[in-house]
């Protein structure tokens, strides 16, 4: 099987400005192309192409054998994406939002993490598992958690969640093209930006994390729907005479903890942030790492600028509970001793 | 088509050889003697596997004595290609699809999790979590049919599990793809201490099948004709196109959950010394002598046999190479992640921790 990105990409759609949504639908289209044993399954992605319109077209131009709808079956979904794997499928699989793949939960880490290790690597279980994720899109409740920090604590999977429109096309053909499973963590409050997407896109194997603005005095670390927030900080921060790096992680396991921990040694200060819950989240993961290899290089300790430590709340009290602008400065602040 | 070519000493792994294998052509008489002889080595195999944990060569072992039929059956219905998922107490089904002994104790040895080749054998790891492994027969069987391949997926799991959400989802994802899947519920009475009772209140288990839309039925698993021409109808029904079966097979679990289990604190001692009297072995031998076609001499060769495996398996075991503290870290990732790459460095060095 071709995995060649280029050949698979009509000339006429090289360059275009897409939203995130289509850049990934493009994607699912290009990996099914060049491979047929790819097949997209899950709930709604047949017919209606997905809630998010992210499959839309794929069971008109492949069949409804290699993207259908399944029943509202979330553990059967990702079990049978399991099966079909073992038997040498490539299975993409949709859960409709964050909290319905809650179900699922089981089988993600009881078996799709652990089968190529349970079987001293007889059996692998390369399926990407496509999850919407993340607020402020003013969804009711169960349709807005940050679900990452309980994946990144199975070993055995890779966590990636894209914060552009290209990485999303780039990383998603790489998810698909792996040899592990990966949890594929959509920030759907960026699905609908657009980004001019020239295809082929040249992306770096999953793992790498990339420098979205280097600068010298403070490092900001933060990936998926944070990266805008913290890129607006950036900015803001610059206005006051600060020079904000910022850092988008773009997976977290594996964790490029070298391009972190390089940019914290120039900055000397560090600050993650990101929209789930903080305590016990995956930034006291990169504070303890940073501060752990840096620490003769910090000049303050590493803050965190998270979501609130509470049940994601009703879309009316959302603004309150989201990092901000306003509370990125503050971090940054504190690591010059100003509060 | 089965191999039982392990059961007369040698080391065939299912699709190695068809010659001497069981097939539905095969006619009753070989039929017959071929399951009896199974389940007489089965059984042997159970025994000696129980001895080997109440020795501490094994770290538990949950016995599946008294069930020789549903174990035989089930596997005596599939071809080398088709897939088996079983569970942790289908130990002696999975020796009589020709997976090594001692491959297939590791995990109750607690060496590794799963010490045999699924892909080559077809047979997925022993399942512990209950009737999750059920939609992994369910999405292999549909990526078979994909593929352009016949192969049928056969899940075994027990009463117990069909009260969990996995088995639900699975039987019904079977049902709405008509994928090629039999589902085989081993009904033995209990789920550890709790009886059927209080899983359902389903006249049957195979009552169940027609609020899926399948064929449901139920079958004496203490008769292995029944549970071979069940098992064989269901499999070749699958194949073919017709989608999938739940066949109940009752039965009874004889001895303790694991060897680590009291029965006495929950069950009448009368009621397994009943179900011993219905024991599957004693019936199909005394079906066999009335025919003429077992005697003295071939039982005493098929014992023989039985004793020749069950010491294979207890010096296997007990021989089985020790596992590695790098082995930890050799499988987790198809490469290691840096974070894991440094623990390896650390702490994978023979002998563990530096």
């Amino acid at each position: 099987m071709t995995t060649d990105v280029a050949s698979t990409v009509d000339v006429k759609q090289r360059v275009a400005t897409v939203s995130m949504v289509k850049a990934i639908n493009t994607a699912l289209r290009d990996a099914m192309l060049a491979d047929d044993r790819v097949v997209m399954f899950g709930e709604d992605v047949g017919r209606l192409g997905g809630v998010f319109r992210v499959t839309e077209g794929l069971s008109a131009r492949f069949g409804d054998e290699r993207c259908f709808d399944t029943p509202i079956a979330e553990a059967g979904i990702l079990g049978a994406a399991i099966g079909m794997a073992v038997y040498g499928a490539r299975p993409v699989v949709e859960m409709q939002f964050d909290a319905f793949a809650y179900p699922a939960f089981e089988q993600i880490i009881s078996h799709l993490a652990k089968m190529r290790n349970r079987t001293r690597g007889a059996l692998s279980t390369p399926v990407v598992v496509r999850v919407p994720y993340g607020g402020g899109i003013g969804a009711v409740e169960h349709h807005s958690d940050s679900s990452e920090a309980y994946m990144t604590h199975t070993p055995g999977l890779h966590i990636v969640t894209p914060a552009t429109v290209s990485d999303a096309y780039g990383l998603l053909r790489q998810a698909i093209r792996g040899a592990d499973p990966v949890l594929f963590f959509e920030p759907k409050r960026l699905y609908w930006d657009t980004e001019e997407l020239a295809l082929p896109v040249e992306v770096e194997p999953i793992g790498r994390a990339v420098v979205r603005r280097p600068g010298t005095d403070v490092t900001l670390i933060t990936y998926g729907p944070a990266l805008p927030l913290a890129l607006a900080a950036a900015d803001a921060a610059a206005e006051a005479g600060y020079d904000v790096a910022v850092v988008d992680l773009r997976s977290l396991v594996p964790f490029d903890e070298d391009t972190v921990c390089d940019a914290v040694t120039k900055t000397g200060r560090a600050v993650v942030v990101h929209e789930a819950s903080g305590f016990g989240g995956f930034g006291a993961e990169v504070a303890a790492r940073v501060t752990e290899r840096c620490f003769n290089y910090l000049e303050a300790p590493v803050r965190r600028v998270t979501g609130l430590d509470v049940p994601y709340p009703p879309p009316q009290l959302e603004r309150f509970y989201l990092p901000t602008v306003g509370r990125i400065l503050d971090a940054i602040a504190t690591t010059f001793g100003d509060s | 088509m089965l191999n039982l070519d392990h059961l007369n000493g040698s080391d065939h792994m299912p699709g190695s050889t068809a010659a001497t294998a069981l097939s539905v052509r095969d006619d009753e008489e070989t039929i017959l003697l071929r399951g009896y002889r199974a389940m007489v080595i089965g059984r042997r195999f159970d025994q000696q596997a129980t001895n080997l944990a109440k020795q501490g060569y094994l770290a538990v072992y949950p016995s599946s004595y008294g069930q020789e039929a549903c174990q035989i059956g089930a596997v005596s219905a599939l071809r080398a290609t088709d897939w088996l998922f079983p569970t942790y107490r289908d130990s002696m089904a999975i020796v009589t699809r020709g997976v090594d002994p001692a491959q297939t104790l590791t995990l109750l040895r607690g060496d590794w999790h799963c010490g045999y080749d699924p892909a080559a054998t077809r047979t997925a790891p022993h399942c512990t979590p209950l009737a999750t492994q059920a939609s992994h027969a369910v999405g292999l069987a549909m990526a078979a049919r994909l593929a352009g391949d016949d192969t049928v997926a056969v899940v075994l799991c027990g009463d117990g599990s069909t009260s969990e959400g996995d088995f639900h989802e699975a039987v019904n994802l079977a049902a709405v793809f008509a994928a090629p899947v039999v589902f085989l519920v081993q009904n033995n009475g209990y789920a550890i201490s709790v009886p059927l009772a209080k899983q359902t209140r389903a006249r049957s288990l195979a009552a169940k099948a027609p609020g899926y839309g399948i064929p449901g039925v139920q079958i004496d698993g203490n008769d292995l004709p029944e549970v071979y021409a069940a098992m064989t109808a269901a499999v070749e029904l699958a194949r073919g196109g017709g989608g999938p079966t739940l066949i109940e097979a009752i039965t009874y679990r004889v001895g303790p959950h694991t060897n680590a289990d009291d029965p006495s604190r929950y069950r009448d001692e009368a009621e397994a010394l009943a179900w011993r009297r219905k024991d599957p072995i004693d019936r199909l031998g005394a079906t066999l002598r009335a025919r003429g076609l077992l005697d003295d001499d071939l039982q005493q060769a098929i014992d023989a046999d039985a004793e020749e495996f069950a010491a294979r398996t207890r010096r296997t075991v007990i021989e089985y190479p020790a596992p590695t503290a790098a082995e930890m870290f050799a499988h987790v990732y198809a490469a290691l992640p840096p974070h894991l790459a440094e623990q390896a460095d650390r702490y994978g060095r023979e002998g563990g921790a530096a």
